[in-house]
């Protein structure tokens, strides 16, 4: 079944307007719009049994905690998991850290390899660095083709040795959307022993996502990318991987017993969740995976698929636009990075913005990337399930002012 | 208004960038980046008698990042190392909220718009932040090439 069309009913900031024009949202590779029924959730929270979750004997605190674990579960089972090993994090950066820390500095040895790939966010590049720094180990890369911004997969199992312990993929690129064979990378990574990191930020939202299929080790996503709240994401990992590690953070609700001179910790996922937790916006996670789920994924895949093929139709015809990224859209989703010649990236952002037309504008936090790709920016319009071919018309429109406006003719 | 951001002299600055390309033998040669968005400016001086003899720029960015960069090339050429460390205290204060001097900061002045879009100051202030660097590593005595990041000012 398609996304019906009334969706956008569903998104209160997408009913306003900017100086009189109709807000056109194309930036949900940064964050996405939520739907009503996530704010009500927050707020039904703090209105009616806002209590600490874990520890209270009264029956809101009860509430509370069934909630937040009921939350774990759906959003578990949104990625194929089990919920004993989904563990709620602040979000992706936070997930990916735990893995560094945790695992990485349990398991991770001086002269033992990480492979990366230049395709990275900056979260899923930085904290591989500081554990390669930390423990001697040696960061390789595995580099983009600049031509249609898939990986050089050509050089995996060269790159891959008997000690490449961790390698690091995003599913989806934040920038030129390319969908990278995770499941064939985490096969060959496999082979040579090492455990796989999927950075699941640009695909779990957008596409259905399945932990078994992936055939990754660990899976970190963020909420508030696929209608949920900010502050709070998740990090699934293989349950004998998670035992295997030590704490990341130390203090309350990740403790079994304390001693003056140590203690002793629960089992995952509750180990990795020390503090109290971020009960409410974990709660709207829920919400939100129930709002995708009754959507469908297939279906928000199938809309994206069918907007990302309009719109690369749509920017071919504006002269001077150049997109990045594999052309095909069964490859890629739908993050759109390009360049208009002639005009900066922050200058067509700016212009756009006049227009009422949000996108982004910079290096995405993939510096690597666009050096690769010969650049130091990209603007960026990014599609999500409540995008329509009308919201790319206004980005044409939007860009053929800018071209106007900074006198370029034609 | 976007015409507020966009004054007729900042466009013709990025599309007729004054005192542009490199200046082999500079005293100061600075990298300026902008973290946040990528721009990248090299700046170079020759200093003789105490006073910038020349300055020139290369750089990757922004309309306003290159005007910018461009005007001050034009601004400070000639000055003394104080007074153009001096300009660009004020052109920062300026940026930052400050009423200008028109007759100390001239045609910069027209970059005070840029002030209501908060994200592009930085874009503004870059080859300031990269002038006052190069002249603190001048006079400190370590003229090499050095980095400086519009960052680490507010």
């Amino acid at each position: 079944m398609p996304i019906p069309l009334d969706v956008r009913a569903d998104f209160p900031l997408l009913q306003r307007s900017v100086d009189g024009k109709p807000l056109v949202y194309l930036d949900s590779a940064a964050t996405s719009q939520k739907p009503r029924a996530v704010l009500e959730a927050l707020q039904r929270y703090y209105e009616e049994y806002n209590a600490n979750v874990h520890r209270g004997l009264y029956r809101i605190a009860e509430r509370a905690t069934l909630a937040y674990e009921e939350a774990r579960a759906k959003v578990a089972a949104f990625v194929g998991a089990r919920p004993e090993e989904l563990v709620f994090t602040r979000g992706t950066t936070e997930a990916i850290n735990l893995v560094a820390y945790a695992w990485g500095d349990a398991f991770v040895r001086a002269g033992d390899e990480v492979l990366v790939t230049e395709m990275e966010h900056h979260s899923n590049l930085v904290p591989w660095q500081l554990l390669a720094q930390r423990r001697g180990a040696r960061l390789r890369v595995l580099r983009v083709r600049p031509e249609d911004g898939t990986l050089d997969l050509d050089a995996l199992d060269r790159l891959l040795t008997e000690r490449t312990r961790i390698v690091a993929v995003a599913h989806q690129s934040n920038v030129v959307g390319t969908i990278n064979p995770v499941r064939y990378i985490s096969e060959r990574a496999h082979a040579v022993g090492a455990v796989v990191v999927v950075d699941g930020a640009q695909s779990v939202p957008h596409m259905p996502v399945r932990v078994g299929e992936l055939g990754c080790d660990f899976l970190a996503f963020s909420g508030h990318k696929m209608c949920g709240p900010t502050g709070i994401g998740a990090l699934w990992g293989r349950r004998e991987l998670l035992e295997a590690m030590p704490p990341f953070h130390g203090g309350g609700e990740m403790i079994e017993r304390v001693e003056l001179e140590h203690s002793t910790y629960k089992d995952p996922p509750h180990r990795f969740e020390a503090g109290t937790p971020n009960i409410a916006d974990a709660i709207a996670l829920g919400v939100a995976v129930e709002y995708l789920r009754a959507l469908g994924m297939e279906a928000v895949r199938e809309h994206e698929k069918a907007l990302v093929r309009y719109a690369m139709a749509q920017l071919a015809e504006v002269r001077g636009v150049r997109l990045y990224g594999p052309k095909d859209p069964e490859l890629r989703g739908g993050a759109l990075a390009f360049t208009l010649e002639g005009v900066h990236p922050h200058d067509v952002a700016q212009v756009l913005d006049e227009q009422g037309v949000c996108v982004r504008a910079g290096h995405h936090c993939a510096q690597p990337l666009h050096r690769a790709l010969g650049l130091t920016a990209t603007a960026r319009a990014s599609v999500y399930l409540y995008n329509t071919p009308e919201d790319i018309d206004a980005l044409v429109r939007g860009l053929e002012r800018v071209r106007a406006f900074f006198g370029l003719s034609g | 208004m976007l015409q507020d951001l966009y004054r007729e002299i900042i466009l013709d600055h990025y599309a007729h960038p004054r005192n542009r390309g490199k200046l082999e033998g500079a005293d100061i040669a600075v990298e300026g980046v902008n973290p946040s968005c990528g721009d990248e400016i090299s700046l170079y001086a020759r200093v003789r008698d105490g006073r910038l003899e020349e300055v020139r720029f290369e750089g990757r960015g922004c309309s306003i990042s290159q005007a910018s960069a461009s005007m001050m090339t034009e601004a400070v050429k000639g000055k003394s190392l104080d007074a153009a460390h001096e300009l660009a205290e004020e052109f920062k204060a300026m940026m930052h909220g400050q009423v200008p001097d028109e007759g100390r900061l001239g045609d910069l002045v027209a970059l005070q718009g840029v002030r209501r879009f908060p994200v592009r100051i930085k874009c503004a202030t870059l080859a300031w932040v990269a002038l006052q660097q190069g002249l603190r590593e001048y006079a400190a005595g370590r003229p090499a090439r050095v980095v400086a990041s519009s960052e680490d000012e507010l």
